[in-house]
């Protein structure tokens, strides 16, 4: 990793990722009137995490106790097949569930959509949503399905052959988001915050 | 490359490490409504029971079903072979259906190796003669872990007909590669004459091991062998090495009682027991779902497994 540090720019520091979730709290408050009837619900690894803070800042905002989960879309990948089997997240439902309410999807970054797919599959199996929203803190662009996210933390525009790697504070021990230079390979690789 | 589950031993600790923590994510899809993933659809697995089993293969074959894998069962009473279809046509003919995975059970130790051999998916022992049930102790394994939080350090005896038992012969491989110390306990008469080269602990004596264990594991004594004169009567043995009242009461508050099942209650378990709230043996049956759901997944879902081993 320390070679692809090297080649690697930030885009996002510590304090803009935290302005970021900010807006994104505050933008969910808006639109969803004051977040009645929401759940948050992240993508492992880094989603999981980005969902909590969100949560927390909902909270603090308007003092409303948002229901925070994660869920985990592996089995529900289009590529299985096309890598050695790997290791599930962890699925982790508030205690109410989810049906009849907003479901927040929260993803580190957006890029192809493959991934907000395979979740919304794995929502159909856990219960039916009112609506199914999504936020994520990096959009990448190069979508390969009509996906769209409802909160953006950041547009950032790529070439495909880049990588974007996200660090959180709780898993990484620090918080920012680079830009590492692509080399050959294509993008590929979802764990360690890699799109 | 193709990779099959055939002894507790294909597993590294790191292998069998990631299928309890694999069934641990799956446990919670069996508490929500609907309890199906869309992994496998589309893979092909085959159960081919050629001794009677109720448990292992519902309980495969509610694993594959619950991944949405296609599941042809195959028993030996009303197929081809009672008209004498060796294996090897048997298994032919499964891979010209195009089996991804074969799951047997055969009363011949080793027939879920030359079956490796025979075919182009994976296959994985669900119990052949006296050797393998490596499942059964993946599912041993994960129960014990879910009660205890642990496996590295427990003490573990195994009690019973240790020299016809693959369970016993797959708990010591697995329970030693997760950091278990494990003792076997029978009478002389049933303990195999290798077990020597076991990594594990031998004794004769269920009461003096009973008060240092942390998980009791109560094998079934075999009816079928009885005639054979391994101990000289039901009642002796199950003095000797049966696990009453008593022998329970000197056992340490924390510890569980497993039983692989069927148990002959009574016999090696008193039917006390076998109903206490510390004993495990209706979580390993739900237990063996999730487990063997984390068996195909790993063995199937990717471009090449993630855990076993190779010919």
């Amino acid at each position: 990793m320390s070679d692809a540090r090297n080649q690697a720019r930030a885009v996002l520091e510590g304090p803009d990722i935290h302005r970021a979730l900010t807006r994104i709290a505050h933008e969910i408050l808006e639109r969803t009137k004051g977040a009645e009837k929401v759940v948050l619900l992240g993508i492992p690894t880094r989603g999981a995490t980005l969902a909590h803070r969100i949560a927390a800042r909902i909270s603090q905002f308007e003092g409303v106790k948002v229901p925070v989960g994660a869920i985990d879309i592996t089995m529900y990948r289009d590529d299985l097949r096309l890598r050695p089997a790997r290791p599930l997240g962890r699925t982790d439902l508030p205690a109410d569930g989810i049906d009849g309410r907003t479901v927040v999807l929260v993803d580190d970054v957006l890029f192809s959509g493959r991934t907000v797919r395979a979740a919304l599959d794995a929502l159909n199996d856990v219960g039916r949503p009112r609506a199914v929203q999504l936020a994520t803190l990096v959009d990448r662009g190069h979508r390969e399905l009509p996906i769209r996210a409802d909160y953006v933390g950041k547009n950032l525009p790529t070439s495909k052959s880049e990588k974007v790697k996200v660090y959180l504070e709780e898993i990484d021990g620090r918080d920012a988001v680079l830009l590492v230079k692509g080399d050959d390979r294509p993008a590929a690789g979802e764990e360690n915050g890699e799109r | 490359m193709k990779r099959h589950l055939i002894s507790a031993g294909d597993l590294t600790r790191d292998d069998a490490l990631l299928v309890l923590d694999t069934a641990e994510e799956l446990a919670r899809v069996s508490e929500r409504s609907i309890k199906k993933l869309p992994t496998l659809r589309g893979r092909t697995v085959v159960n081919l029971f050629y001794e009677d089993s109720t448990r292992t293969r519902i309980s495969f074959e509610a694993a594959a079903k619950r991944l949405s894998a296609d599941v042809i069962n195959f028993s030996a009473k009303g197929s081809s072979v009672s008209k004498g279809e060796s294996l090897k046509d048997t298994a032919l003919t499964l891979e010209a259906m195009g089996a991804d995975a074969v799951v047997i059970r055969h009363g011949a130790s080793g027939a879920p190796h030359r079956l490796a051999t025979w075919v182009r998916g994976s296959v994985v022992n669900a119990g052949d003669g006296t050797h393998e049930h490596p499942t059964q102790a993946l599912l041993d394994a994960f129960s014990m872990r879910r009660r205890m939080g642990r496996i590295d350090g427990l003490k573990v005896s195994i009690v019973g007909d240790v020299l016809h038992s693959r369970v016993a012969r797959s708990n010591v491989l697995l329970l030693h590669a997760l950091g278990a110390e494990v003792t076997v306990v029978a009478p002389p008469t049933l303990l195999p004459v290798s077990v020597d080269t076991w990594p594990c602990q031998v004794s004769y004596d269920i009461d003096a091991i009973l008060p240092k264990s942390d998980v009791v594991m109560m094998l079934r004594v075999q009816l079928e062998r009885m005639n054979a004169a391994y101990f000289p009567s039901a009642r002796e043995y199950s003095r000797r090495y049966g696990l009453d009242r008593e022998r329970f009461a000197r056992l340490h508050d924390d510890a569980i009682v497993m039983h692989p099942g069927p148990m002959n209650r009574g016999m090696e378990i008193s039917a006390e027991v076998a109903d206490s709230p510390r004993s495990t043996i209706v979580e390993q049956v739900a237990n063996g779902v999730t487990v063997r759901m984390a068996v195909l997944y790993l063995l199937l879902s990717g471009s090449e497994p993630a855990i076993g081993g190779d010919l």
